[in-house]
């Protein structure tokens, strides 16, 4: 690690105005992806915000048939939460499938949500919920939020205070991991919502997508056979030791009929 | 009172209480006054030659002590490290030695290489400055994969090494082999890989070193498998130190699995900077460094084939292997793929010809060397893979095939083709308790149930034998080997009747604490609480051998034996002077020394207050009860047994679920079951990850290692593993005084095979290469599809 | 420098570090408390897990100032005097430890993930220790040991 100057503003107020005053510094949310970055000496902030001190920024409350989660708080807090269990049971579980246990007790929604990795699980129940992310000067619909790998719509100086997801009828999320690293291969949250069926998908792309073709497919009718024939495209998909292309959009099909099944 | 504590028994590790409070000592815990911190400059290339290193602007930094490079290292006449093990090819030429500078001087050989080494205040001003040290490369080509680097036009790694040959050796009857292959019914073929592993102990290497300047003489902590070993190396061979200044300790060792074993560069860099410098030198290698430069494992590309006659007799095996050996040769690298694999594959069967010929050849890689089995688990992933192959093809049951060919229980000792003479054995008697336990006979029921839910089932054997207990010094020598390969023990009386055992052997999580205790107290009746095993320190340990090719008991245990049997010799003159009897008349049953005939009798904690406070004593006998012996074994031991295990994928998405895993071993004797279970159990982790999870990839073109962090390098998790069902046959080895025989490795040569054959069952296949990825399981079970449960 | 304090296996600590400095750097270096171990650099081992505030954490992966003001429990804080955590206990009867290397962090894990299911399966106690990394036992006897463990806490 480099050597850096560290702020812990207490209030959203003064975390702003920090971060205005130095547009280089990087924000510490959960640290999950940061400190390993700054670990390895792939980033050299003079500065580092540690959000941490900051409880405008924490909890849990469902307000007008949506789970609204504050920007710090933990992945483990949400798996564990009885209101999202109840609102969203597929965004605790999502919640709770993230990383392991003690990652779970340190990474933060906003965090993972700024972060956009492409093989991270809170994109897809983002997008595929069709959030809102509240942020210090706006808010955002999750179809305009991910702008591609580790790119999002936040400018400089922005930060995420919460984010919003509106309770669907019914939702699942299933992932593929990757075996080393355990992030997503391919993870794909289904929702029926209120204003149609939604298919996020997450680790394949370099930035987690819509399947349009799945949305209509299980529009017409909300079953795993449904999708049968139905092939997402390996072109533009990620490749790696891993997995390749065309593997990673064959697991997008299994992934997404097996979700619609856990939609039960 | 040793009923609960001697051999045989499962008494509860005396080392555990210091492991599970915090309180282990591991060598990253150690800190000198006046300690300085080593940060190495690296290689970001494969092959390059180094034109320009500038340390003008780093050397300006704050908190830097000293920056040296390969120039500096050279022109102080410090020696390269050396391979211990001599390998001739078949033209009887020696093997292609090239040099191996502890830093490189002009060329750099593969990512890691180490350029140059910044000495600081602390780790983060070393880490700081290292970053502008200014090395000028000429990007040369590499070649990474051993086949393509023995093809013509490959880029050299050596220039001293055409063709990047170390080695072209052979072993075997050449014409007798092609004579029975002429004869055969039928000839089973494969090709295939052992993939590369990266061994991954948890506690990263690391070493501190510090010179004294008023006595001239060096202490260095490392973490080492064999600190007597590595003090050789660093004295005899690259430092011109002579040995009685140099203390190595290897104190709590976070496991080794081989990878720590060896002569490494830079416990040498610092041991050699500690002196430049006069203050003590930490290096402690980071996660990301131990995947670049801890010696690697396997990565053996082989053609085998094996011949049958009708009734599945064998009738001869012949092998092509291409054994890639790195960058430079590490300390046994050249052992490994020589005569600790193609001797073992006779296996366990009655094969009457073998001709195996194997190429070392250097890549621009990481050097290679003994992993957890070192060359057998290659052997037995061949021979039970061809094994299998011939089964399905002459539609033979694949434990029928096995058992007709099993060397018989009666036919012991039994020469093989190839150099081993087995010393006892029941293969048998595991194949069929291996039966049993999996239920054999209900696998088509478990298989057809699996098939309705959609998944694939299959089974798969490994029957394997090992040759542990490395091994008689002369036999050694004679094949090549730099070493003697004896242990040493001393058992020592202190003069209240507790007793400390010193052995040259080393633990680092084997529970020698405990088991070479078990040995004391069962020989000399001494409560195990009185009993405490040092080990891993030169000074305390005068002479040893190390840890190594599950050697430490069949060795090292073999040692203290002896020296308790010097201790009931000496102690039966003491308590005849004490009973007033004849020394003949004196029976000696676990640390009591009766008069034959009479229930006049003293112990052994009495004999030694006497040994020390010899105030009636026998005038012909020293004071003192301590003593040491050196054991060399008449022959290596070998362990055997099969294992069968289960699986079921999932066709959809290339899942392999290990279902069943049943492991019967015959260690011989057993100590402590408790220990030699849960050697079995981490043996099969280590080989399921082989076989399911773990590869070491390289970019062909860069020769970048793809695979060098835990993000990438698939490490085996709790949830990738089942429970395994561990039994036990026994026949002890007439060829030590324990009868034991070893159980380190195992686990890690029996496992790949037994799953790689369950996995091509399930999916109806030939053959697919390790690791059975997902991806790789998914195109196959695609090509093939589902054979129908009748069948 | 900031100053960092917080209260470690009971005891209030107050150190003037580097903003850099890792809360396992501060346990190891700082506080000579090496029993927390660290075994990656890319925050997966789980050889360096301590509880921070009642919750395991991989303190490899937070600076020391992050747990300013925290209570942070190690391997050193779990035993009462000379009396064992029951998990501790439970290692050494079940053999779940060899090289003892990765044994802190996985004892520390083990207890979050107790406290988290009082009951738990094997199933569930294999897929909570997803954080932690053991070479030597294949697992088999840490999972006989939480789930032994688990009876006793």
């Amino acid at each position: 690690m480099y050597a850096f100057n560290y702020h812990r503003p207490g209030s959203l107020a003064e975390a702003t105005k920090l971060i205005a005053a130095n547009t280089e510094a990087k924000l510490l949310a959960g640290g999950q992806t940061l400190i390993p970055t700054l670990k390895q000496r792939l980033a050299q902030p003079g500065d580092v915000i540690d959000l941490g001190g900051i409880a405008e920024l924490k909890g849990i409350k469902v307000e007008g048939g949506s789970v609204v989660i504050g920007a710090m708080t933990r992945h483990g807090e949400v798996a564990s939460s009885a209101e999202v269990k109840k609102a969203i049971p597929a965004l605790a579980a999502l919640a709770g499938g993230i990383g392991d246990p003690q990652v779970r007790n340190l990474g933060t929604i906003g965090g993972s949500i700024a972060n956009s990795d492409p093989a991270a699980d809170y994109p897809a129940a983002a997008l595929g919920l069709g959030a809102t992310i509240h942020t210090s000067k706006r808010q955002i619909p999750a179809d305009k939020f991910f702008t591609g790998m580790f790119e999002t719509a936040l400018e400089e100086g922005e930060i995420i205070v919460k984010v919003a997801f509106p309770a669907p009828k019914r939702a699942a999320y299933q992932k593929f991991e990757n075996p080393a690293s355990r992030y997503a291969i391919v993870g794909v949250l289904v929702a029926e919502t209120a204003n149609g069926v939604r298919v996020a998908v997450t680790g394949a792309a370099p930035s987690v997508f819509r399947w349009t073709e799945a949305e209509a497919a299980l529009g017409k009718s909300f079953a795993a056979g449904a999708l049968d024939g139905l092939k997402a495209k390996a072109d533009g998909l990620n490749a790696d030791i891993h997995a390749s292309a065309e593997y990673r959009a064959h697991l997008i099909g299994v992934m997404a009929r097996r979700a619609v099944a856990a939609c039960g | 009172m040793t009923a609960e504590s001697g051999i045989g028994a499962s008494v509860r590790r005396k080392e555990d209480r210091r492991f599970i409070t915090g309180n282990g000592r591991y060598t990253d815990d150690l800190n000198r006054p006046g300690q300085t911190y080593a940060f190495f400059v690296r290689s970001p290339h494969a092959h390059a030659r180094i034109k320009r290193v500038d340390t003008t602007k780093a050397s300006k930094m704050p908190g830097v002590v000293a920056i040296f490079t390969g120039k500096d290292v050279a022109d102080s006449k410090v020696g390269g490290l050396i391979c211990g093990w001599l390998i001739k090819s078949k033209d009887g030429s020696p093997h292609k030695a090239p040099p191996h500078p502890i830093i490189a001087l002009d060329t750099v050989r593969h990512v890691g290489d180490q350029v140059a080494v910044v000495i600081g205040e602390t780790l983060a001003q070393a880490r700081d400055a290292a970053e502008q040290v200014q090395v000028e490369y000429e990007v040369l080509p590499a070649v990474v994969d051993p086949k393509d680097a023995a093809a013509k036009g490959a880029p050299q790694v050596h220039a001293d090494a055409p063709g990047n040959l170390c080695y072209d050796w052979e072993l075997g009857d050449k014409a007798a082999t092609e004579a029975a292959f002429a004869k055969a019914h039928h000839v089973a073929k494969l090709d295939l890989v052992n993939n590369r592993l990266i061994p991954n102990a948890m506690e990263p290497r690391a070493a501190v070193a510090e010179y004294d300047f008023g006595t001239d003489s060096y202490t260095v902590w490392s973490t080492s498998q064999n600190p007597h070993v590595l003090k050789l190396l660093l004295c005899a061979f690259v430092l011109q130190v002579p040995e009685h200044k140099m203390r190595v300790i290897a104190p709590d060792v976070g496991g080794g699995f081989g990878s720590k074993i060896f002569n490494y560069p830079e416990e040498t860099v610092c041991t050699w900077a500690s002196r430049q410098i006069r203050r003590p030198v930490k290096w402690t290698a980071e996660r990301s460094e131990s995947f670049l430069t801890d010696a690697h494992g396997r990565d053996h590309v082989t053609h085998v084939e094996l011949a049958l006659d009708k009734a599945g007799k064998f009738l001869a095996m012949r092998v092509d292997t291409h054994a890639n050996l790195g960058a430079y040769l590490s300390t046994f690298a050249t052992s490994v793929p020589t005569y600790l694999y193609a001797p073992l594959l006779a296996g366990p069967y009655t094969t009457p010809q073998l001709y195996i010929e194997v190429k070392g050849v250097f890549t621009h890689t990481t050097p290679v060397d003994a992993y957890r089995g070192a060359g057998r688990p290659e052997a037995t992933y061949l021979l039970e893979r061809i094994v299998e192959t011939a089964a399905r093809e002459m539609k033979i049951d694949p434990a029928e095939l096995r058992r007709r060919n099993f060397i018989p229980p009666d036919a012991f000792p039994y020469q093989t083709p190839v150099i081993q003479q087995y010393d006892i054995g029941n293969y048998h008697a595991s194949l069929d308790k291996a039966l049993e336990m999996i239920d054999y006979k209900g696998f088509p029921a478990r298989r057809a149930q699996s098939e309705k839910k959609g998944k694939r089932r299959g089974i798969g054997f490994s029957s394997y034998i090992e040759a542990c207990g490395i091994a008689p010094s002369a036999a050694v020598g004679a094949l090549g080997g730099g070493v003697g390969l004896w242990e040493s023990g001393q058992v020592r009386f202190n003069p209240t009747g507790s007793v400390t055992i010193h052995t040259g052997s080393h633990s680092h999580g084997q529970g020698h604490e405990t088991t070479f205790a078990q040995i004391v107290a069962d020989k000399l009746g001494v409560p195990i609480e009185n009993i405490e095993v040092v080990h891993g320190d030169t000074d305390k340990t005068a002479f040893g051998m190390g840890t190594y090719g599950s050697r430490s008991l069949a060795v090292g245990g073999s040692a203290i034996v002896k020296a308790c049997d010097k201790i009931v010799a000496k102690a039966k003159k003491i308590a005849a002077h004490m009973l007033e009897a004849a020394v003949e008349d004196i029976e000696h049953e676990r640390g009591v020394f009766k008069v034959s005939g009479t229930d006049k009798s003293v112990n052994i904690a009495q004999i030694a207050f006497s040994a020390y406070v010899p105030h009636n004593y026998p005038a012909d006998v020293e004071p003192g009860l301590d003593e040491t012996a050196f054991y060399d074994p008449l022959n290596f031991s070998f362990p055997a047994g099969t294992h069968i295990c289960e699986v079921e994928v999932d066709p959809d998405t290339g899942i392999v679920d290990i279902a069943k895993w049943v492991a019967v071993d015959d260690f011989g004797t057993v100590i402590n079951p408790m220990v030699v279970e849960g050697q079995v159990h981490g043996g099969i982790a280590q080989g399921v990850g082989q076989a399911l999870l773990e590869t070491c990839v390289y970019d062909k073109q860069s020769g970048q290692l793809l695979t060098g962090s835990y993000m990438d390098y698939c490490m085996p998790r709790a949830d990738d593993l089942p429970s395994f069902e561990v039994g036990m046959t026994t026949t002890p080895s007439p060829l030590n005084p324990l009868g034991v025989k070893g159980c380190g490795e195992a686990g890690a040569i029996a496992a790949p095979p037994a799953l790689i054959n369950a996995v091509t069952d399930a999916l109806g296949i030939k053959h697919l290469d390790m690791p059975a990825s997902p991806e790789k399981v998914w195109r196959a079970a695609q090509a093939n599809r589902p054979r129908m449960a009748a069948e | 420098m900031p100053t960092v304090s917080m209260t470690v296996n009971g005891k209030t600590v107050s150190r003037d570090v580097e903003a850099r400095t890792l809360l396992v750097q501060f346990l190891r270096e700082h506080l000579n408390l090496t029993g927390t171990h660290v075994g990656c650099d890319t925050s997966q081992c789980g050889a360096c897990v301590v509880h921070v505030d009642g919750r395991s954490v991989k303190s490899c992966t937070m600076l020391a100032a992050q747990a300013n003001g925290a209570s942070v429990t190690t391997i050193e804080g779990l035993a009462q005097g000379d009396k064992l955590h029951p998990m501790q206990e439970a290692f050494r009867e079940h053999h779940a430890l060899q090289c003892g290397f990765c044994t802190p962090g996985m004892i520390m894990s083990a207890i979050d993930l107790v406290k988290r299911n009082p009951n738990p399966s094997e199933e569930t106690i294999r897929h909570e220790l997803e954080g932690n990394i053991c070479r030597c036992t294949g697992y088999h006897n840490i999972v006989k040991a939480v789930k032994a463990a688990a009876a006793n806490m």
